[in-house]
Order: structure tokens, then C-alpha cells, then sequence
């Protein structure tokens, strides 16, 4: 558990600072007093199952919903009090890509610039850019309907950006999208950044999380279980591994005792060996096995997933969260 | 920047236009109800009058009521698929975003009535009704157009789908029947009769039939008003209150 102590008088520096926020809708507590503090210009991401409260998260920064209790400043600006000029500051992409299906790519564009304060002529340059940005100009004339998922997401984020916002929230922004898709995704991400907006990610994939975030919290039913950098957070979950399964406790001995580190399990008879999943380090577990005329049944390469986050830092797995 | 209701209302012209089966059928469903009713089974029914003459108001309000279904499952897909979120975190107003919806759906419904009337010419229909009785139809069939309009907007707010939005529009489409739309209501069984006789939609038919065949209308004008006023308020407050609750 780390609590993190946003600083006093530096108020500047934070894109975001929540303090003890709590939420309950009736007798279902969602959010259990959330502390955290986004810095100006890096990305954080909020980890999490489905269900632990990271949509009612979004929902209360972004002044959608209100909440219990707590305070959470937004750009310097009270999301309460202070509503309208927290809304002007940021941009929200919900988890579902909130596009007009009988609108086309461009009319979409268009209706964002019709109702932000963009000057018509601004507007027409903002939306050219965008549509190239996003790889959109050949389907700008096309009905969103006939869009992929892929291209909804990016033009549900091109619309986000139409304002130009500073401090971006986006709800589990690739869940659904094919692996190529989510690349594409990640890379807009860190353009974004490199521009000095703000991000605010959700997400269920640790590896989405990883690969993004300077800093990454877990929520756990309502509570801020970890928070940390990603490395940081790494450290405490078992890394990845590869895992091996043997016909006899014979054999099982034997692996054990010339593969030093393992984790063995008698039960299943399997050992499991860390190691970091590329080609040489599992040549070398093969090797050694060869070496001493071990065969395993069966071989699995386990990488670390949300799975392995939570059964470490609560010691239940993400079905029990989601309940 | 141009008026935010201009915007939004612009943006639901264009999802009419470019989705007209949903306007079709707000429209041919009601002329071919008309049309059976009154050229299929209308010989069957006794009622005093010409049928056509008799059904023509009950089905202008059917009318009203069959582009309703649209509106609420239009209205629940922009709520469920987060644009109204998208629109309340640009600051977008209320009103313009809900108004928008109040409004097309209101034109959906002078189309449907237009066809209507067109159509109940066509089978012989023959008001008596003076220039200022029309302006007394079309201001009766706006108001029910705006009262029926929000309170469809707050169904379509409410529901957890866009199926059961549509599926919550329902009732309405089926209370006309039991209203004094097809036949009158004191040819109808005990029960459903005195349903009939105190629903909302009975003392509009009776004061549409009156302004234009000059069937005694009695007190209904005052009771149609005093109805729609009510639907509207109880439509638009609840409107209110789903669309700054829900997220």
C-alpha cells in the first residue's frame, strides 16, 4: 500500500489531485476513499477488473457524476464548484466509442467544432488535420456505420481532441480492438503526450498499463490497493516464467534439482522456472533438460496478467473483485 | 459558434433524412390502418356518421403515436452510446440537446398526420371544419405532439437499452384502441369501457372529431388541453431529472 501525499502549493504541477473520494450508489459502496495526483504532462493509468469502480472514477473527474465525498480538482479547478471551467480544460473518451453512426467521419468532426468554441474557420483547418492524424481522409465522406471498430475509436478520439484539451481521460480507450488497432491506439497515446497533454487512462491489461503509464494504480473494489511506476509495481508480482509438466515425481525431482529457482508443485507435478519468454533463455531450460535426458510433458510460457497483479498485492483473483 | 440548439437540431433532421425507414413507418403504418379500417372492416362498423368521417381524428392520433417509438429508441442510443455524455461534457445545454429530439419528433408527426388527412381525403372523408377549426386540429395535435414528444424522451432517457426503448413506447402505441379512436366507447365491454371513457386520449379524439366534423365535443377541449399539459410537464420533468442523474 503506498498512500500518496499530494504536495501542498505545488498545485500547478497536478493535472489532477483526488483526495478521499468516495462514491456509493445506494447501498453498493463503488469508490472507497481514492487518493491520487496526476502530474502535468505524464500519463497515468487507473488498473483494474471490471466492476472495481474505474468507469465511476472517470465519471466523477470528468463531472459527469457526483460524488459522496472527497474533493478532486481537475486542472486546477474544483470539479464541483468549479464544473464549467473544468469541462473546458479536458476531453473524454468514453468506453464506448461515442461517435454518430448516421453522421460521416467528417459531419462528426464538423459537430464537434459546431459546439466547442473553435471559430468556423480554425475549425476547418482542425478537422483536416485530425483526418489525416487519424489516417481518416479516405472514409471522411463515408457513415461512421461502416466504420470497423478500430477506425470508430479513432474518430471518437480525433472528436475528444477538436477542443484541444490539456488533460485527456480515456475509458479502457483499445478494449476491443484487434492487436494492430491497439497499436495504433497506444502510438496516438504517446503522441499526445509528447505534446504535454495529460492523460488519464483506465485499463484492464496490465500490459496496456505497462507499456503506457508513468505511474499506474490498482482499484480493488472501491480502494487504491498499489500505486507506483510500473517497475515498481512489477516487482512485487511474480515475473514471467515459463512452466513445465512431467509424467512422474521422479522426473520432477530430477528437473528440480538442475533447474535451480523454480517453483515446484508436486500436486501437478509441474515446475515453474522464471524466465523472460524470449527464444535464448528457453533454449537454455531445453538444453540443460537434454543434457540430462529430461523430457517434459508439456511446455507454457506464462507472462504476467491482471490476474497475477491482483492475486499478489490482495490475494484473490479479479472474479472476486468483480463481485 | 453557432446556437447549440440550431446544432443539435440540425444533426436530428440529418439522422431522419438519412434514416427514413424509421420515418416511414411512422408514417405508413397509420395510412394503412386508416386505409383498413376504413375500406377493409369500416362497412362492418355502425357508429352513426360516415366511418371514414368518425375514424379520421382517432387515427391522426394513432399517428402521434406510432412515430414515438423512434424517438425514444433514437434518444436511449444517444444516452447509452455516451453522446450525451460526449455533449454534457462540452458543455452543450440541456435543453438543446433534449429539445432537438422533442422537436423532430414533433415533425415526424405533422408528416404522419399530413399523410393521413391526404389519405382519409382520398377515401371519401368530409370535414365540415371551418379555417379556424383546422388551426384548432393543428394546435391540439402539437400540443399532444409535444406533451406525447417528452414524455417519450424520458422513456427513451430511462431505459437500460435501445430495445426496451422501443419496447417502452409500446403502451402508447397500443392505448389508442382503447380509446374511443376506432369505435365509440360506450360499445365497448364493461371495464374497458370506463377505461376508455377517462383516458387521456379520448377527450383529444373527441375534441379533434368535433373541430372537424362538429361532433359535440362538450367539455373535452378543456380536458384534451388540461391532458396534454399534464403529459408534457410529468414528460419533461422526468426528462430532467434521468438526464442529470444518468451517466
Amino acid at each position: 500500500m503506498t498512500g500518496r501525499i499530494s504536495i501542498v502549493g505545488r498545485m500547478n504541477s497536478s493535472a489532477i489531485a483526488v483526495s478521499g473520494l468516495r462514491k456509493a450508489f445506494g447501498n453498493k459502496i463503488v469508490l472507497n476513499g481514492i487518493d491520487l495526483d496526476v502530474p502535468t504532462g505524464t500519463i497515468f493509468s487507473l488498473l483494474g477488473p471490471n466492476g472495481a469502480g474505474k468507469t465511476t472514477t472517470v465519471n466523477v473527474l470528468t463531472t459527469l457524476m457526483k460524488a459522496d465525498g472527497g474533493t478532486v480538482r481537475v486542472a486546477g479547478h474544483d470539479v464541483v464548484t468549479e464544473a464549467k471551467a473544468v469541462r473546458a480544460a479536458i476531453g473524454v473518451t468514453g468506453q464506448f466509442a461515442a461517435v454518430d453512426e448516421l453522421l460521416t467521419g467528417q459531419e462528426n468532426l464538423q459537430l464537434m467544432v459546431d459546439l466547442s468554441p473553435v471559430p468556423a474557420k480554425e475549425g476547418k483547418r482542425t478537422i483536416t488535420e485530425l483526418l489525416e492524424r487519424f489516417d481518416l481522409v479516405e472514409s471522411a465522406q463515408k457513415l461512421v456505420s461502416t466504420y470497423s471498430g478500430g477506425m470508430r475509436r479513432k474518430l471518437d478520439l480525433a472528436m475528444t481532441l477538436v477542443g484541444n484539451p490539456r488533460i485527456i481521460f480515456l475509458d479502457e480507450p483499445t478494449t476491443g480492438l484487434d492487436p494492430r488497432s491497439r497499436r495504433t491506439m497506444w502510438s496516438i497515446i504517446r503522441e499526445l503526450v509528447a505534446d504535454g497533454v495529460t492523460i488519464f487512462l483506465t485499463t484492464q491489461q496490465l500490459d496496456e498499463a505497462d507499456q503506457l503509464a508513468d505511474r499506474i494504480a490498482v482499484l480493488d473494489q472501491g480502494r487504491l490497493v498499489a500505486q507506483g511506476t510500473p517497475d515498481e509495481l512489477k516487482r512485487q508480482i511474480p515475473g514471467t516464467h515459463v512452466r513445465l509438466r512431467f509424467t512422474t515425481a521422479a522426473e520432477l525431482d530430477a528437473a528440480a534439482q538442475i533447474l535451480t529457482g523454480g517453483t515446484r508443485d508436486n500436486e501437478a507435478l509441474t515446475l515453474q522456472v522464471p524466465s523472460d519468454g524470449g527464444t535464448k533463455s528457453l533454449r537454455a531450460v531445453l538444453d540443460r533438460l537434454d543434457e540430462y535426458s529430461l523430457r517434459a510433458d508439456e511446455l507454457t510460457v506464462h507472462t504476467p496478467d491482471l490476474d497475477d497483479v491482483f492475486l499478489a498485492l490482495t490475494g484473490h483473483d479479479t472474479e472476486v473483485a468483480a463481485k | 459558434m453557432k446556437s447549440h440548439s440550431t446544432v443539435m437540431l440540425r444533426r436530428n433532421f440529418k439522422h431522419i433524412a438519412r434514416n427514413p425507414t424509421t420515418v416511414l413507418n411512422a408514417v405508413l403504418l397509420p395510412v394503412l390502418l386508416l386505409w383498413m379500417f376504413v375500406y377493409v372492416l369500416g362497412d362492418a362498423f355502425n357508429v352513426g356518421v360516415d366511418y371514414v368521417d368518425y375514424a379520421t381524428p382517432g387515427l391522426i392520433l394513432l399517428a402521434v403515436c406510432y412515430g414515438l417509438s423512434a424517438t425514444a429508441v433514437s434518444v436511449n442510443s444517444d444516452m447509452t452510446k455516451g453522446i450525451i455524455n460526449r455533449f454534457k461534457v462540452m458543455d452543450v445545454p440541456r435543453s438543446a440537446m433534449l429539445t432537438g429530439h422533442v422537436i423532430a419528433s414533433v415533425l415526424t408527426n405533422l408528416l404522419a398526420i399530413g399523410a393521413i388527412i391526404g389519405v382519409a381525403f382520398a377515401l371519401g372523408f368530409s370535414p365540415s371544419a371551418s379555417f379556424l377549426d383546422w388551426l384548432g386540429v393543428i394546435g391540439i395535435v402539437v400540443l399532444l405532439g409535444f406533451a406525447a414528444g417528452w414524455l417519450t424522451v424520458a422513456l427513451g432517457l430511462a431505459a437500460k437499452s435501445p430495445e426496451t426503448a422501443g419496447l417502452a413506447a409500446v403502451p402508447l402505441v397500443l392505448l389508442p384502441f382503447f380509446s374511443s379512436a376506432i369505435v365509440p366507447a360506450d360499445k365497448m365491454g364493461s371495464g374497458v369501457r370506463q377505461f376508455a371513457e377517462y383516458q387521456p386520449f379520448t377527450p383529444i379524439i373527441e375534441t379533434l372529431r368535433g373541430l372537424l366534423t362538429g361532433a359535440p365535443a362538450g367539455h373535452n377541449a378543456l380536458a384534451a388541453i388540461a391532458w396534454c399539459v399534464g403529459i408534457a410537464l410529468v414528460g419533461y420533468l422526468w426528462a430532467r431529472s434521468t438526464f442529470n442523474k444518468r451517466a
